[in-house]
Protein backbone atom coordinates (compact mmCIF):
# COMPACT_ATOMS: atom_id res chain seq x y z
CA UNK A 1 0.00 0.00 0.00
CA UNK A 2 1.13 3.81 -0.88
CA UNK A 3 3.04 4.98 1.97
CA UNK A 4 0.89 8.19 2.81
CA UNK A 5 -2.27 6.11 2.95
CA UNK A 6 -2.65 5.24 6.61
CA UNK A 7 -5.20 2.69 6.70
CA UNK A 8 -5.20 1.72 10.16
CA UNK A 9 -5.04 5.05 11.17
CA UNK A 10 -8.73 5.38 9.42
CA UNK A 11 -9.59 2.61 10.66
CA UNK A 12 -9.52 4.10 14.24
CA UNK A 13 -12.22 6.68 13.03
CA UNK A 14 -14.30 4.01 12.66
CA UNK A 15 -15.38 2.43 15.45
CA UNK A 16 -17.50 -0.70 14.68
CA UNK A 17 -14.50 -1.60 12.80
CA UNK A 18 -12.86 -2.70 16.32
CA UNK A 19 -15.91 -4.68 17.45
CA UNK A 20 -16.13 -8.34 17.85
CA UNK A 21 -19.05 -10.22 16.39
CA UNK A 22 -20.47 -12.90 18.38
CA UNK A 23 -17.70 -15.69 18.97
CA UNK A 24 -14.94 -13.42 19.30
CA UNK A 25 -15.06 -13.25 15.53
CA UNK A 26 -13.16 -10.03 14.04
CA UNK A 27 -15.86 -8.17 11.88
CA UNK A 28 -14.51 -8.11 8.15
CA UNK A 29 -16.81 -5.08 6.48
CA UNK A 30 -16.67 -5.77 2.80
CA UNK A 31 -20.19 -4.49 2.47
CA UNK A 32 -19.52 -0.65 1.69
CA UNK A 33 -21.34 -0.77 -1.81
CA UNK A 34 -24.87 -1.41 0.21
CA UNK A 35 -23.83 1.17 2.71
CA UNK A 36 -20.73 2.34 4.50
CA UNK A 37 -19.80 2.89 7.97
CA UNK A 38 -19.19 5.95 9.93
CA UNK A 39 -16.07 7.18 11.44
CA UNK A 40 -16.42 9.10 14.84
CA UNK A 41 -16.10 12.48 13.30
CA UNK A 42 -19.43 12.27 11.62
CA UNK A 43 -21.35 10.85 14.81
CA UNK A 44 -19.81 13.45 17.09
CA UNK A 45 -21.05 16.48 14.31
CA UNK A 46 -24.64 14.71 14.65
CA UNK A 47 -24.17 14.17 18.22
CA UNK A 48 -23.29 17.93 19.01
CA UNK A 49 -25.76 19.44 16.56
CA UNK A 50 -28.47 17.01 18.78
CA UNK A 51 -27.04 17.77 21.94
CA UNK A 52 -26.92 21.92 21.38
CA UNK A 53 -28.13 23.31 18.12
CA UNK A 54 -31.04 21.29 17.19
CA UNK A 55 -34.29 23.57 16.23
CA UNK A 56 -36.11 23.46 13.15
CA UNK A 57 -34.63 25.42 9.78
CA UNK A 58 -35.74 27.91 7.76
CA UNK A 59 -38.36 29.20 9.75
CA UNK A 60 -37.49 29.90 13.95
CA UNK A 61 -36.98 33.38 14.87
CA UNK A 62 -34.91 32.37 18.13
CA UNK A 63 -30.53 31.36 18.37
CA UNK A 64 -31.11 27.60 18.12
CA UNK A 65 -33.59 28.26 15.30
CA UNK A 66 -30.43 30.59 13.35
CA UNK A 67 -27.79 27.76 14.40
CA UNK A 68 -29.85 24.92 12.89
CA UNK A 69 -30.45 26.59 9.77
CA UNK A 70 -26.94 27.82 9.55
CA UNK A 71 -25.49 24.44 9.93
CA UNK A 72 -28.56 22.69 7.72
CA UNK A 73 -27.28 25.02 5.09
CA UNK A 74 -24.04 25.11 5.31
CA UNK A 75 -23.82 21.78 4.60
CA UNK A 76 -25.36 22.12 1.19
CA UNK A 77 -22.52 24.72 0.82
CA UNK A 78 -20.03 21.69 1.64
CA UNK A 79 -21.57 19.62 -0.88
CA UNK A 80 -21.91 21.86 -3.68
CA UNK A 81 -18.10 22.54 -3.25
CA UNK A 82 -17.30 19.05 -2.95
CA UNK A 83 -19.20 18.06 -5.97
CA UNK A 84 -18.21 21.00 -7.92
CA UNK A 85 -21.32 22.96 -8.23
CA UNK A 86 -21.24 25.84 -10.15
CA UNK A 87 -24.25 27.49 -7.74
CA UNK A 88 -24.90 25.99 -3.97
CA UNK A 89 -28.65 26.37 -4.99
CA UNK A 90 -28.44 23.76 -7.48
CA UNK A 91 -27.67 21.18 -4.27
CA UNK A 92 -31.21 19.90 -3.09
CA UNK A 93 -31.41 17.69 -0.26
CA UNK A 94 -33.62 14.35 -0.50
CA UNK A 95 -33.56 11.55 1.53
CA UNK A 96 -32.05 9.95 -0.65
CA UNK A 97 -30.42 8.60 -4.37
CA UNK A 98 -34.21 7.01 -5.02
CA UNK A 99 -35.60 9.73 -4.08
CA UNK A 100 -33.35 12.39 -6.29
CA UNK A 101 -33.67 9.97 -9.41
CA UNK A 102 -38.00 9.90 -8.71
CA UNK A 103 -38.13 13.49 -8.35
CA UNK A 104 -36.25 14.21 -11.80
CA UNK A 105 -38.27 11.63 -13.75
CA UNK A 106 -41.78 13.56 -12.13
CA UNK A 107 -40.63 16.61 -13.86
CA UNK A 108 -41.14 15.00 -17.49
CA UNK A 109 -44.57 14.85 -19.01
CA UNK A 110 -45.71 16.73 -16.04
CA UNK A 111 -48.58 18.96 -16.93
CA UNK A 112 -47.34 22.05 -15.03
CA UNK A 113 -44.05 21.89 -16.42
CA UNK A 114 -44.44 22.90 -20.55
CA UNK A 115 -40.63 23.75 -20.88
CA UNK A 116 -40.32 21.88 -24.23
CA UNK A 117 -37.18 19.30 -22.44
CA UNK A 118 -39.30 18.02 -20.43
CA UNK A 119 -42.56 17.85 -22.86
CA UNK A 120 -43.04 13.89 -23.05
CA UNK A 121 -45.61 11.83 -24.16
CA UNK A 122 -45.71 8.63 -26.96
CA UNK A 123 -43.22 9.15 -29.17
CA UNK A 124 -40.45 10.26 -26.75
CA UNK A 125 -38.10 7.91 -25.40
CA UNK A 126 -36.24 7.42 -22.29
CA UNK A 127 -32.77 5.73 -22.53
CA UNK A 128 -31.58 3.85 -19.46
CA UNK A 129 -29.38 0.56 -19.25
CA UNK A 130 -29.04 -3.29 -18.43
CA UNK A 131 -26.57 -2.56 -15.37
CA UNK A 132 -28.80 0.04 -13.54
CA UNK A 133 -30.43 -0.27 -9.82
CA UNK A 134 -33.80 -0.52 -9.45
CA UNK A 135 -33.96 3.16 -8.26
CA UNK A 136 -32.54 4.06 -11.81
CA UNK A 137 -34.36 1.49 -13.72
CA UNK A 138 -38.38 1.65 -12.13
CA UNK A 139 -39.26 5.33 -12.00
CA UNK A 140 -38.58 5.59 -15.69
CA UNK A 141 -40.97 2.57 -15.89
CA UNK A 142 -43.25 4.52 -14.22
CA UNK A 143 -43.10 7.84 -16.29
CA UNK A 144 -43.04 5.11 -19.39
CA UNK A 145 -46.67 4.29 -18.01
CA UNK A 146 -47.82 7.61 -17.32
CA UNK A 147 -46.84 9.42 -20.55
CA UNK A 148 -46.76 6.74 -22.92
CA UNK A 149 -43.12 7.48 -23.75
CA UNK A 150 -40.89 4.00 -24.76
CA UNK A 151 -38.32 2.97 -22.47
CA UNK A 152 -35.61 1.58 -23.96
CA UNK A 153 -31.76 0.45 -22.92
CA UNK A 154 -28.25 -0.03 -23.65
CA UNK A 155 -27.47 -3.47 -23.71
CA UNK A 156 -24.36 -5.07 -21.35
CA UNK A 157 -21.19 -6.87 -23.01
CA UNK A 158 -19.62 -10.12 -21.30
CA UNK A 159 -16.90 -8.20 -20.22
CA UNK A 160 -19.29 -6.14 -18.23
CA UNK A 161 -19.06 -2.99 -20.17
CA UNK A 162 -21.99 -1.16 -21.23
CA UNK A 163 -22.63 -1.54 -25.02
CA UNK A 164 -22.15 1.87 -27.01
CA UNK A 165 -21.76 -0.09 -30.29
CA UNK A 166 -25.52 0.75 -31.11
CA UNK A 167 -25.41 4.17 -29.68
CA UNK A 168 -26.45 6.31 -32.59
CA UNK A 169 -29.97 4.01 -33.16
CA UNK A 170 -30.48 4.26 -29.22
CA UNK A 171 -29.73 7.83 -28.78
CA UNK A 172 -32.10 9.88 -31.34
CA UNK A 173 -33.94 12.79 -32.02
CA UNK A 174 -37.08 10.97 -30.16
CA UNK A 175 -34.59 11.04 -26.83
CA UNK A 176 -35.62 13.41 -24.02
CA UNK A 177 -33.85 11.69 -21.69
CA UNK A 178 -30.46 9.08 -20.78
CA UNK A 179 -30.20 8.04 -16.97
CA UNK A 180 -27.98 5.80 -16.41
CA UNK A 181 -24.99 4.70 -13.69
CA UNK A 182 -21.73 6.53 -13.18
CA UNK A 183 -20.32 3.58 -11.53
CA UNK A 184 -22.70 -0.13 -11.75
CA UNK A 185 -23.05 -1.14 -7.91
CA UNK A 186 -22.42 -4.86 -9.26
CA UNK A 187 -19.63 -4.89 -11.70
CA UNK A 188 -18.04 -2.28 -10.49
CA UNK A 189 -17.25 -0.66 -14.40
CA UNK A 190 -17.31 3.14 -14.73
CA UNK A 191 -19.05 4.26 -17.60
CA UNK A 192 -17.55 6.15 -20.24
CA UNK A 193 -20.15 9.68 -19.55
CA UNK A 194 -18.39 11.40 -21.78
CA UNK A 195 -18.68 9.83 -25.14
CA UNK A 196 -23.28 9.40 -24.08
CA UNK A 197 -22.92 12.76 -23.56
CA UNK A 198 -21.70 14.24 -26.65
CA UNK A 199 -24.48 12.53 -28.80
CA UNK A 200 -27.31 13.73 -26.16
CA UNK A 201 -26.22 16.83 -26.88
CA UNK A 202 -26.30 16.22 -30.64
CA UNK A 203 -29.68 15.37 -30.60
CA UNK A 204 -30.58 17.79 -27.58
CA UNK A 205 -31.87 15.37 -24.91
CA UNK A 206 -31.06 15.68 -21.02
CA UNK A 207 -28.62 13.69 -19.07
CA UNK A 208 -28.82 12.14 -15.61
CA UNK A 209 -25.94 9.76 -13.81
CA UNK A 210 -26.81 8.06 -10.91
CA UNK A 211 -23.20 8.55 -8.98
CA UNK A 212 -24.37 6.94 -5.82
CA UNK A 213 -21.19 4.27 -6.44
CA UNK A 214 -19.01 7.04 -7.38
CA UNK A 215 -19.41 10.19 -5.56
CA UNK A 216 -18.00 8.03 -2.32
CA UNK A 217 -15.08 6.89 -3.66
CA UNK A 218 -13.33 9.20 -6.47
CA UNK A 219 -13.27 12.73 -7.27
CA UNK A 220 -16.50 13.91 -9.17
CA UNK A 221 -16.99 17.25 -10.29
CA UNK A 222 -20.57 17.75 -11.81
CA UNK A 223 -18.97 20.87 -13.95
CA UNK A 224 -16.43 18.73 -15.28
CA UNK A 225 -18.54 15.85 -16.20
CA UNK A 226 -21.00 18.18 -18.17
CA UNK A 227 -24.17 15.99 -17.63
CA UNK A 228 -27.68 17.43 -16.08
CA UNK A 229 -28.55 15.80 -12.91
CA UNK A 230 -26.58 13.65 -10.58
CA UNK A 231 -27.92 11.72 -8.17
CA UNK A 232 -26.18 10.23 -4.90
CA UNK A 233 -27.24 8.90 -1.57
CA UNK A 234 -25.40 10.16 2.09
CA UNK A 235 -25.17 6.74 3.45
CA UNK A 236 -22.61 5.32 1.20
CA UNK A 237 -20.41 7.89 1.65
CA UNK A 238 -19.68 7.68 5.53
CA UNK A 239 -22.73 9.76 6.32
CA UNK A 240 -26.24 8.68 7.78
CA UNK A 241 -28.86 7.55 6.04
CA UNK A 242 -31.88 9.48 5.49
CA UNK A 243 -30.24 12.04 3.41
CA UNK A 244 -29.65 12.13 -0.54
CA UNK A 245 -28.55 14.69 -3.04
CA UNK A 246 -29.93 15.69 -6.21
CA UNK A 247 -27.81 18.36 -8.34
CA UNK A 248 -29.20 19.86 -11.37
CA UNK A 249 -28.36 22.92 -13.61
CA UNK A 250 -29.73 25.42 -11.96
CA UNK A 251 -32.18 26.32 -14.92
CA UNK A 252 -33.42 22.87 -15.22
CA UNK A 253 -34.36 22.87 -11.26
CA UNK A 254 -36.26 26.86 -12.38
CA UNK A 255 -38.25 24.37 -14.87
CA UNK A 256 -38.99 21.77 -13.22
CA UNK A 257 -42.03 21.53 -11.21
CA UNK A 258 -42.23 20.67 -7.44
CA UNK A 259 -41.94 17.19 -6.27
CA UNK A 260 -43.73 17.04 -3.10
CA UNK A 261 -45.96 19.64 -1.79
CA UNK A 262 -45.89 21.17 1.84
CA UNK A 263 -44.34 23.34 4.17
CA UNK A 264 -40.98 25.95 3.08
CA UNK A 265 -41.21 24.92 -0.45
CA UNK A 266 -43.77 27.98 -1.02
CA UNK A 267 -43.52 31.61 -1.30
CA UNK A 268 -47.19 32.22 -0.71
CA UNK A 269 -50.35 30.38 -0.39
CA UNK A 270 -53.75 31.15 -1.26
CA UNK A 271 -56.71 28.29 -0.93
CA UNK A 272 -57.08 27.89 -4.46
CA UNK A 273 -53.06 28.22 -5.45
CA UNK A 274 -49.85 28.91 -4.39
CA UNK A 275 -46.50 30.34 -5.79
CA UNK A 276 -43.40 28.64 -5.08
CA UNK A 277 -39.99 29.25 -3.49
CA UNK A 278 -37.12 29.47 -5.72
CA UNK A 279 -34.42 26.18 -6.04
CA UNK A 280 -33.68 24.09 -4.21
CA UNK A 281 -36.49 25.05 -1.34
CA UNK A 282 -38.94 24.39 -4.04
CA UNK A 283 -38.06 20.83 -3.92
CA UNK A 284 -37.43 20.48 -0.01
CA UNK A 285 -40.84 20.28 1.22
CA UNK A 286 -41.55 19.74 5.11
CA UNK A 287 -39.15 19.75 7.58
CA UNK A 288 -36.07 17.75 6.02
CA UNK A 289 -33.31 15.51 7.58
CA UNK A 290 -31.77 18.49 9.06
CA UNK A 291 -29.36 16.16 11.51
CA UNK A 292 -28.76 14.26 8.34
CA UNK A 293 -27.93 16.90 5.83
CA UNK A 294 -25.34 18.02 8.69
CA UNK A 295 -23.68 14.71 9.26
CA UNK A 296 -23.31 14.74 5.28
CA UNK A 297 -21.62 17.63 5.44
CA UNK A 298 -19.45 16.25 8.56
CA UNK A 299 -19.24 13.21 6.03
CA UNK A 300 -17.56 14.84 3.13
CA UNK A 301 -15.37 17.35 5.38
CA UNK A 302 -14.14 13.75 6.21
CA UNK A 303 -13.57 12.33 2.97
CA UNK A 304 -12.22 15.37 1.57
CA UNK A 305 -9.41 15.58 5.11
CA UNK A 306 -8.19 12.30 3.40
CA UNK A 307 -8.42 13.36 -0.10
CA UNK A 308 -10.49 11.90 -2.93
CA UNK A 309 -7.59 11.03 -5.24
CA UNK A 310 -5.58 9.13 -2.01
CA UNK A 311 -9.21 7.52 -1.63
CA UNK A 312 -9.77 6.31 -4.96
CA UNK A 313 -5.92 5.57 -5.48
CA UNK A 314 -5.87 3.38 -2.20
CA UNK A 315 -9.33 1.34 -3.69
CA UNK A 316 -7.70 0.98 -6.95
CA UNK A 317 -5.03 -0.77 -5.44
CA UNK A 318 -7.54 -2.89 -2.90
CA UNK A 319 -9.12 -4.09 -6.22
CA UNK A 320 -6.62 -5.31 -7.93
CA UNK A 321 -5.00 -7.24 -4.89
CA UNK A 322 -8.72 -8.77 -5.02
CA UNK A 323 -9.06 -9.71 -8.45
CA UNK A 324 -6.13 -11.54 -8.42
CA UNK A 325 -6.61 -13.11 -5.33
CA UNK A 326 -9.72 -14.32 -6.06
CA UNK A 327 -9.21 -15.36 -9.64
CA UNK A 328 -6.96 -18.16 -7.57
CA UNK A 329 -9.88 -19.95 -6.00
CA UNK A 330 -11.04 -22.52 -8.35
CA UNK A 331 -14.90 -22.10 -9.59
CA UNK A 332 -15.28 -18.66 -9.36
CA UNK A 333 -15.81 -16.41 -12.47
CA UNK A 334 -15.71 -12.27 -11.54
CA UNK A 335 -19.62 -11.05 -13.38
CA UNK A 336 -17.29 -7.70 -14.56
CA UNK A 337 -14.48 -6.07 -15.83
CA UNK A 338 -11.09 -8.17 -14.54
CA UNK A 339 -8.88 -5.34 -15.33
CA UNK A 340 -8.79 -1.92 -13.53
CA UNK A 341 -9.43 0.01 -16.34
CA UNK A 342 -12.44 1.97 -15.65
CA UNK A 343 -13.46 -0.20 -12.87
CA UNK A 344 -14.00 1.00 -9.10
CA UNK A 345 -13.89 -1.31 -5.92
CA UNK A 346 -16.76 -3.76 -6.42
CA UNK A 347 -16.41 -7.26 -7.17
CA UNK A 348 -19.24 -9.68 -7.83
CA UNK A 349 -18.65 -12.99 -9.05
CA UNK A 350 -20.30 -17.11 -8.90
CA UNK A 351 -18.72 -19.76 -7.27
CA UNK A 352 -19.96 -22.43 -9.32
CA UNK A 353 -22.22 -25.10 -8.33
CA UNK A 354 -22.93 -23.08 -4.73
CA UNK A 355 -25.35 -20.60 -4.29
CA UNK A 356 -24.27 -16.92 -3.27
CA UNK A 357 -26.62 -17.21 0.09
CA UNK A 358 -24.71 -20.09 0.73
CA UNK A 359 -21.89 -18.38 0.76
CA UNK A 360 -22.51 -15.46 2.37
CA UNK A 361 -24.10 -17.40 5.07
CA UNK A 362 -21.12 -19.43 5.60
CA UNK A 363 -18.45 -15.94 5.19
CA UNK A 364 -20.53 -14.23 8.06
CA UNK A 365 -21.03 -17.18 10.26
CA UNK A 366 -17.25 -18.58 10.11
CA UNK A 367 -14.89 -15.56 9.43
CA UNK A 368 -16.97 -12.63 10.29
CA UNK A 369 -16.89 -11.23 6.65
CA UNK A 370 -19.77 -9.37 5.75
CA UNK A 371 -20.42 -9.37 2.20
CA UNK A 372 -24.18 -8.61 -0.11
CA UNK A 373 -25.65 -11.85 -1.70
CA UNK A 374 -28.54 -11.59 -3.96
CA UNK A 375 -29.26 -9.39 -7.00
CA UNK A 376 -28.11 -6.18 -5.27
CA UNK A 377 -31.30 -4.64 -6.66
CA UNK A 378 -30.09 -4.93 -10.37
CA UNK A 379 -32.02 -7.94 -10.91
CA UNK A 380 -32.10 -7.36 -15.29
CA UNK A 381 -28.38 -7.06 -14.90
CA UNK A 382 -28.40 -10.71 -13.60
CA UNK A 383 -30.62 -12.36 -15.71
CA UNK A 384 -28.30 -10.33 -18.99
CA UNK A 385 -25.87 -12.81 -17.36
CA UNK A 386 -28.62 -15.48 -16.90
CA UNK A 387 -27.83 -15.79 -13.39
CA UNK A 388 -30.34 -15.37 -10.12
CA UNK A 389 -27.45 -14.03 -7.77
CA UNK A 390 -24.26 -13.01 -7.07
CA UNK A 391 -21.78 -12.80 -4.36
CA UNK A 392 -20.61 -8.79 -3.87
CA UNK A 393 -17.25 -8.15 -1.93
CA UNK A 394 -17.10 -3.70 -2.07
CA UNK A 395 -14.43 -1.89 -0.67
CA UNK A 396 -13.90 1.55 0.90
CA UNK A 397 -10.94 3.72 2.21
CA UNK A 398 -10.52 1.65 5.58
CA UNK A 399 -10.08 -2.13 4.15
CA UNK A 400 -7.21 -3.53 4.21
CA UNK A 401 -5.57 -6.62 1.73
CA UNK A 402 -5.77 -9.03 4.90
CA UNK A 403 -9.42 -8.74 4.91
CA UNK A 404 -9.27 -9.55 1.38
CA UNK A 405 -7.15 -13.07 2.24
CA UNK A 406 -9.78 -13.35 4.53
CA UNK A 407 -12.36 -13.40 2.16
CA UNK A 408 -10.26 -15.85 0.23
CA UNK A 409 -9.50 -17.86 3.03
CA UNK A 410 -13.65 -18.14 3.68
CA UNK A 411 -14.18 -18.74 0.03
CA UNK A 412 -12.19 -22.13 0.60
CA UNK A 413 -13.43 -23.13 3.19
CA UNK A 414 -16.88 -22.73 1.31
CA UNK A 415 -15.78 -24.77 -0.98
CA UNK A 416 -15.17 -27.53 1.17
CA UNK A 417 -18.40 -27.61 2.84
CA UNK A 418 -20.27 -27.89 -0.45
CA UNK A 419 -17.24 -30.02 -2.30
CA UNK B 1 -20.53 -21.66 14.75
CA UNK B 2 -24.35 -21.87 14.36
CA UNK B 3 -24.05 -22.08 10.43
CA UNK B 4 -22.14 -25.28 10.52
CA UNK B 5 -25.42 -26.52 12.79
CA UNK B 6 -27.27 -25.01 9.91
CA UNK B 7 -25.33 -27.04 7.14
CA UNK B 8 -25.97 -31.08 7.98
CA UNK B 9 -25.05 -33.87 6.17
CA UNK B 10 -28.17 -35.18 5.84
CA UNK B 11 -29.13 -31.23 3.96
CA UNK B 12 -25.71 -31.16 2.02
CA UNK B 13 -26.18 -34.80 0.97
CA UNK B 14 -29.86 -33.88 -0.90
CA UNK B 15 -28.43 -30.62 -2.34
CA UNK B 16 -25.11 -32.47 -3.87
CA UNK B 17 -27.82 -35.94 -4.66
CA UNK B 18 -31.32 -34.38 -5.08
CA UNK B 19 -34.47 -36.92 -5.00
CA UNK B 20 -36.72 -37.08 -7.70
CA UNK B 21 -35.60 -33.84 -9.39
CA UNK B 22 -37.17 -33.28 -12.63
CA UNK B 23 -40.98 -32.37 -13.67
CA UNK B 24 -42.24 -35.29 -15.20
CA UNK B 25 -45.77 -36.72 -16.37
CA UNK B 26 -48.66 -37.56 -15.55
CA UNK B 27 -49.51 -34.77 -13.19
CA UNK B 28 -52.73 -33.36 -11.96
CA UNK B 29 -51.86 -30.06 -11.33
CA UNK B 30 -48.62 -27.59 -11.54
CA UNK B 31 -47.55 -24.46 -9.65
CA UNK B 32 -44.71 -21.92 -9.69
CA UNK B 33 -43.58 -20.15 -6.43
CA UNK B 34 -40.78 -17.86 -6.18
CA UNK B 35 -38.90 -16.33 -3.24
CA UNK B 36 -38.69 -12.42 -4.07
CA UNK B 37 -35.77 -11.58 -1.63
CA UNK B 38 -33.28 -13.72 -3.23
CA UNK B 39 -34.63 -15.03 -6.51
CA UNK B 40 -35.06 -18.73 -5.50
CA UNK B 41 -37.52 -20.13 -7.80
CA UNK B 42 -39.76 -23.75 -7.98
CA UNK B 43 -42.03 -25.27 -9.83
CA UNK B 44 -43.54 -27.78 -8.25
CA UNK B 45 -45.92 -30.94 -10.15
CA UNK B 46 -48.33 -33.50 -7.50
CA UNK B 47 -50.10 -36.94 -9.47
CA UNK B 48 -52.76 -37.97 -6.26
CA UNK B 49 -54.24 -41.46 -7.29
CA UNK B 50 -56.93 -43.49 -5.29
CA UNK B 51 -57.41 -42.81 -1.79
CA UNK B 52 -55.54 -39.79 -2.07
CA UNK B 53 -52.53 -41.64 -2.42
CA UNK B 54 -49.44 -39.74 -3.92
CA UNK B 55 -48.20 -41.22 -6.67
CA UNK B 56 -45.83 -38.50 -7.31
CA UNK B 57 -44.22 -35.25 -6.51
CA UNK B 58 -41.94 -33.54 -9.05
CA UNK B 59 -40.20 -30.59 -9.23
CA UNK B 60 -37.82 -28.28 -10.58
CA UNK B 61 -36.16 -24.94 -9.72
CA UNK B 62 -33.07 -23.31 -8.47
CA UNK B 63 -32.08 -21.76 -5.05
CA UNK B 64 -29.62 -22.09 -2.75
CA UNK B 65 -28.81 -25.62 -1.05
CA UNK B 66 -31.34 -24.92 1.87
CA UNK B 67 -34.34 -24.41 -0.13
CA UNK B 68 -32.62 -27.02 -2.91
CA UNK B 69 -32.67 -29.73 -0.02
CA UNK B 70 -36.27 -28.73 1.36
CA UNK B 71 -37.71 -30.07 -2.11
CA UNK B 72 -36.06 -33.08 -2.45
CA UNK B 73 -36.41 -34.17 1.16
CA UNK B 74 -40.64 -33.40 0.43
CA UNK B 75 -40.35 -35.28 -2.49
CA UNK B 76 -39.29 -38.18 -0.70
CA UNK B 77 -41.32 -38.00 2.25
CA UNK B 78 -44.83 -37.16 0.38
CA UNK B 79 -44.33 -40.24 -2.71
CA UNK B 80 -46.66 -43.17 -1.46
CA UNK B 81 -48.04 -41.17 1.68
CA UNK B 82 -51.76 -40.06 1.44
CA UNK B 83 -52.67 -36.67 0.99
CA UNK B 84 -53.98 -36.26 4.71
CA UNK B 85 -50.46 -37.54 5.95
CA UNK B 86 -48.11 -34.95 4.11
CA UNK B 87 -50.25 -32.21 4.81
CA UNK B 88 -49.57 -32.82 8.98
CA UNK B 89 -46.36 -33.78 7.88
CA UNK B 90 -46.13 -30.06 6.55
CA UNK B 91 -47.96 -28.43 8.99
CA UNK B 92 -45.22 -29.58 11.60
CA UNK B 93 -42.15 -28.49 9.44
CA UNK B 94 -43.89 -24.74 8.83
CA UNK B 95 -44.61 -24.94 12.56
CA UNK B 96 -40.86 -25.81 13.22
CA UNK B 97 -39.53 -23.58 11.03
CA UNK B 98 -41.52 -20.12 11.84
CA UNK B 99 -40.36 -21.27 15.28
CA UNK B 100 -37.04 -18.95 15.92
CA UNK B 101 -35.36 -22.11 16.70
CA UNK B 102 -37.34 -22.34 20.04
CA UNK B 103 -39.81 -25.43 18.95
CA UNK B 104 -38.81 -28.51 19.94
CA UNK B 105 -39.10 -30.39 16.52
CA UNK B 106 -41.26 -33.84 16.35
CA UNK B 107 -39.29 -36.58 14.70
CA UNK B 108 -41.83 -38.95 14.29
CA UNK B 109 -43.89 -36.36 12.71
CA UNK B 110 -40.78 -35.09 10.85
CA UNK B 111 -38.62 -37.68 9.64
CA UNK B 112 -35.52 -36.85 8.04
CA UNK B 113 -36.89 -33.30 7.67
CA UNK B 114 -36.02 -32.84 11.49
CA UNK B 115 -32.47 -32.25 9.66
CA UNK B 116 -33.84 -28.46 8.50
CA UNK B 117 -34.27 -27.44 12.33
CA UNK B 118 -30.97 -25.44 12.79
CA UNK B 119 -32.73 -23.28 9.71
CA UNK B 120 -35.28 -21.93 12.06
CA UNK B 121 -32.99 -20.02 13.86
CA UNK B 122 -31.98 -17.85 10.47
CA UNK B 123 -34.70 -15.92 9.77
CA UNK B 124 -33.48 -14.52 6.58
CA UNK B 125 -33.49 -18.53 5.41
CA UNK B 126 -36.23 -19.65 7.20
CA UNK B 127 -38.32 -18.99 3.30
CA UNK B 128 -36.05 -20.65 1.65
CA UNK B 129 -36.31 -24.05 3.68
CA UNK B 130 -40.28 -22.94 3.12
CA UNK B 131 -40.39 -22.78 -0.53
CA UNK B 132 -40.48 -26.30 -1.75
CA UNK B 133 -43.10 -27.04 1.02
CA UNK B 134 -46.06 -24.13 0.72
CA UNK B 135 -45.52 -25.20 -3.07
CA UNK B 136 -46.52 -28.67 -2.24
CA UNK B 137 -49.82 -27.57 -0.51
CA UNK B 138 -50.28 -25.40 -3.13
CA UNK B 139 -50.28 -28.01 -5.76
CA UNK B 140 -51.97 -30.43 -3.75
CA UNK B 141 -54.90 -27.69 -2.70
CA UNK B 142 -55.36 -27.28 -6.75
CA UNK B 143 -55.14 -30.91 -7.46
CA UNK B 144 -58.58 -32.05 -5.71
C1 LIG C 1 -26.12 2.54 -8.17
C2 LIG C 1 -27.12 2.78 -7.11
N1 LIG C 1 -28.16 3.58 -7.36
C3 LIG C 1 -29.07 3.87 -6.43
C4 LIG C 1 -29.00 3.34 -5.16
C5 LIG C 1 -30.08 3.66 -4.20
O1 LIG C 1 -29.63 4.34 -3.09
P1 LIG C 1 -30.69 4.66 -1.93
O2 LIG C 1 -31.22 3.33 -1.50
O3 LIG C 1 -29.92 5.33 -0.86
O4 LIG C 1 -31.75 5.50 -2.55
C6 LIG C 1 -27.94 2.50 -4.86
C7 LIG C 1 -27.81 1.89 -3.51
O5 LIG C 1 -28.32 0.87 -3.17
C8 LIG C 1 -26.98 2.21 -5.85
O6 LIG C 1 -25.95 1.39 -5.61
Amino acid sequence: MSTEFDVERIRKDFPVLSRELPGGRPLVYLDSGNSSQKPTQVIEVMREHLASHYANVGRAMHVLGAESTEAYESARDKVATFVGAPDRDEIVFTKNASEALNLVAYAFGNPINEDPRFVMGPGDEIVISEMEHHSNIVPWQLLARRTGATLRWFSVTDEGRLDLSNLDELVTERTKIVSIAHQSNVLGTVNPVARVLARVRQVGALMMLDASQSVPHKPVDVAALGVDFLAFTGHKAVGPSGIGVLWARGELLEAMPPFLGGGEMIEAVWMDRSTYAPAPHKFEAGTPPIVEAIGLGAALDYLSSIGMDAIAGHERELTGYALEALGEVPGLKVIGPRDLQDRGGTVSFTLEGIHPHDVGQILDDEFGVAVRVGHHCARPLHLRFGIPATTRASFYLYNTPAEIDALVRGLHHVRKVFA
Amino acid sequence: MIAESMYQELILEHYKHPQGRGLRDPFDSEVHHVNPTCGDEITMRVKVGEGGKVEDVSYDGQGCSISQAAASVLHELATGSTVEETLSVVEEFTRLMQGRGKVEPDEEVLGDAVAFAGVAKFPARVKCALLAWMAYKDAVVRSA
